[in-house]
């Protein structure tokens, strides 16, 4: 390793021979800034699933605008609109298909706990507004009072999931009605219900009667191929005379439902404040790793400086410092913090996961706070006269 | 002029402290050292041997006065000509101030690699060489921890004159060194003088190494009070 170093750098490798002279304090900077690493990754870690999970329910359909009401924050609140709406959005030459869609709560009371599922009523007979993983499955809720469930439902036993099939379906009550579930897709826990349920919209309108198929939820529109959904999207908002409604791409709306989620609901703030929180952490962790090793080698580097090094020369070595600690410290760091996220996500259910992006941040992060940390405390050295640091 | 005398000081004062703690340490300091010369600042405790050699030495800002070091103005000198400067100069610490995590010929190669020549194997070359004159030939991979005092002054020796330097300061350079040692290496130093023109300044307590010198100068409470060749 040393003569690597030495080969990569052009002279002797301080840093390496400084940090590698005592062992156990080497051990103990790698494991602090490892710490500072799984900190940020379990951090980021929830950030990402929250982003996971908002977005999830938007893939189970296929879409390219999406009408809803002015409350309406996420895909999962707010109010009704208007069915007739659908109609006029249709009038658009570039429109080519449209549909409601119904969202509500449904509670599945089980022996240990209630399941709270968020469901959505579709029409079965658009199969082109489904998502390639749910459209298979689209003649089970051509049936009464039918559902498929998401197999990934928190706090349901993945045995017990996968045992529902069409031969063998679960069925239990809701408002008085028995719904039956006859398959699973594949979907995810979030932040909101413990999973995920898509039946008809005529069983949705059976299960909540005080529901009107006049008013669904949103209203989903798709376009003619290679027509622009924002230009779209722009000229339905002269069209449709609600001008309180939120018509945008289905894109735009995913952006607007994440960025509503991070920035102004509690749960996004506070897991924003987590990252924010660990960041800084991490920051004073290798910034103190760092520190005290310069403070340690002050009359050193003084000597050093009084043999005619530059301050670039002390830079180098606090960088080739900051970078070893930096890659050392990241290994234990992304397997800790990999493990930690799965065993997180085995508990909640969550879509929980180290993921190369949060990885190839986590240690350009560390980089530079190792660097930024080694270049303040050789400052100290900078302005000082060797003579007064021996 | 500044090849006959590399360090020329006129009216050298200089202070510590700040504020009503500020004590003058250095009062009107004259001297002109003579090229290849060994000069000895000698003097009690506190009379500001260490101080006149650092401010030489461009270790320390100069507050008042002059200091030509090799034909340079040091008062008002910025990083980039204390820099060039102090590649130039060789210093022997008291305290050795060799790094702990470097072995002998790594703390030796540090005062030839500070010189970019970018060829390891002639800045080993010249530490082992370094080291061999110094009699540690077999001490090269010792780490300082491992180092007797009289060992780790005599790689401090080496580091300071490994790269050639034009003027050696010194600074109690024999305190760990038995007689023999103490004055082999004042006698390398003087030899290297005639030989090669290097100029020391050395400050020192040890009265065994004075017949050595060419000229001694006696500080004491921060003025010269004596200049005298030795017979």
């Amino acid at each position: 390793m040393s003569r690597l170093l030495q080969w990569l750098f052009g002279r002797l490798p301080i840093g390496w021979l400084q940090l590698t002279h005592s062992r156990t304090r080497f051990a103990a900077a790698i494991a602090g800034v490892a710490f500072a690493n799984v900190l940020v990754f379990v951090q980021l870690g929830i950030m990402n699933s929250m982003a996971t999970a908002t977005l999830k329910p938007y893939d189970f359909f296929n879409a390219d605008i999406m009408i809803s009401a002015s409350d309406a924050n996420s895909m999962t609140e707010g109010g009704n609109v208007a069915r007739q709406w659908l109609f006029q959005a249709q009038a658009d030459p570039e429109v080519t298909l449209g549909t409601g869609i119904f969202v509500g709560n449904t509670n599945w009371p089980r022996p240990t706990k209630t399941l709270g599922l968020t469901s959505f009523g579709i029409d079965p007979t658009l199969p082109d507004f489904l998502s390639p993983v749910l459209k298979p499955k689209l003649a089970t809720l051509q049936l009464k009072d039918s559902g498929i469930l998401d197999m990934a439902t928190r706090g349901l036993p993945p045995e017990e999931a996968a045992a529902i099939r069409p031969q063998t379906p679960a069925s239990f009550e809701v408002t008085g009605k028995t719904l039956t579930l006859y398959d699973t897709f594949q979907g995810g826990g979030g932040f909101g219900g413990d999973g995920y349920l898509i039946m008809s919209d005529q069983t949705f309108l059976s299960l909540f009667p005080a529901r009107s198929s006049a008013a669904p939820d949103h209203i989903l529109l798709q376009v003619k191929p290679g027509a622009d959904p924002e230009v779209v999207a722009t000229r339905l908002r002269d069209l449709i005379s609600d001008k309180s409604l939120r018509i945008r791409s289905y894109d735009q709306a995913k952006a607007d439902d994440l960025s509503y989620q991070q920035t102004k609901r509690p749960t996004g703030i506070i897991f924003g404040f987590g990252v924010i929180i660990g960041v800084l952490v991490g920051i004073v962790i290798v910034y103190q790793v760092l520190s005290t090793d310069v403070a340690d080698h002050l009359s050193e580097y003084a000597t050093f400086k009084a043999m005619g090094y530059p301050q670039t020369f002390f830079l180098g070595i606090v960088f080739e410092e900051a970078l070893i600690l930096a890659v050392f410290g990241f290994v234990p760091g992304v397997l800790v913090g990999t493990g930690l996220l799965a065993g997180m996500k085995k508990a909640t259910n969550l879509p929980l996961a180290m993921t190369w992006d949060m990885a190839a941040i986590v240690l350009i992060g560390t980089l530079v706070a190792c660097s930024l940390s080694g270049a303040i405390a050789t400052r100290r050295l900078a302005a000082a006269d060797p003579a007064d640091l021996f | 002029m500044s090849d006959d005398y590399p360090i020329i000081v006129r009216g050298l004062n200089h202070w510590f402290g700040s504020g009503e703690a500020r004590k003058q340490a250095i009062f009107d300091v004259d001297l002109k050292v003579v090229r290849g010369s060994l000069t000895v600042l000698m003097g009690p405790s506190g009379s500001g041997k260490t101080t006149v050699l650092t401010l030489m030495g461009c270790l320390r800002d100069l507050q008042d006065g002059s200091i030509r070091l090799l034909g340079h103005e040091l008062m008002g000198a910025g990083n980039a000509l204390n820099e060039a400067l102090r590649r130039r100069l060789g210093f022997i610490f008291q305290a050795h101030n060799l790094h702990g995590s470097l072995t002998a010929m790594q703390n030796v190669q540090m005062g030839v690699q500070v010189h970019q020549l970018n060829d390891p194997k002639l800045e080993q070359q010249a530490a082992r060489h370094a080291l061999s004159l110094v009699g540690l030939g077999d001490r090269m991979d010792y780490l300082p921890g491992n180092l007797s005092g009289g060992q780790k002054q005599r790689v401090a020796v080496a580091r300071a004159l490994v790269g050639n330097p034009d003027i050696v300061f010194a600074d109690e350079p024999t305190a760990a060194l038995d007689k023999e040692s103490g004055r082999n290496v004042v006698a390398m130093l003087k030899r290297l003088g005639e030989q090669r023109g290097t100029t020391t300044v050395m400050v020192t307590h040890d009265n065994r190494i004075l017949e050595l010198a060419d000229r001694i100068i006696t500080l004491e409470d921060g003025r010269i009070v004596s200049d005298t060749k030795p017979a």
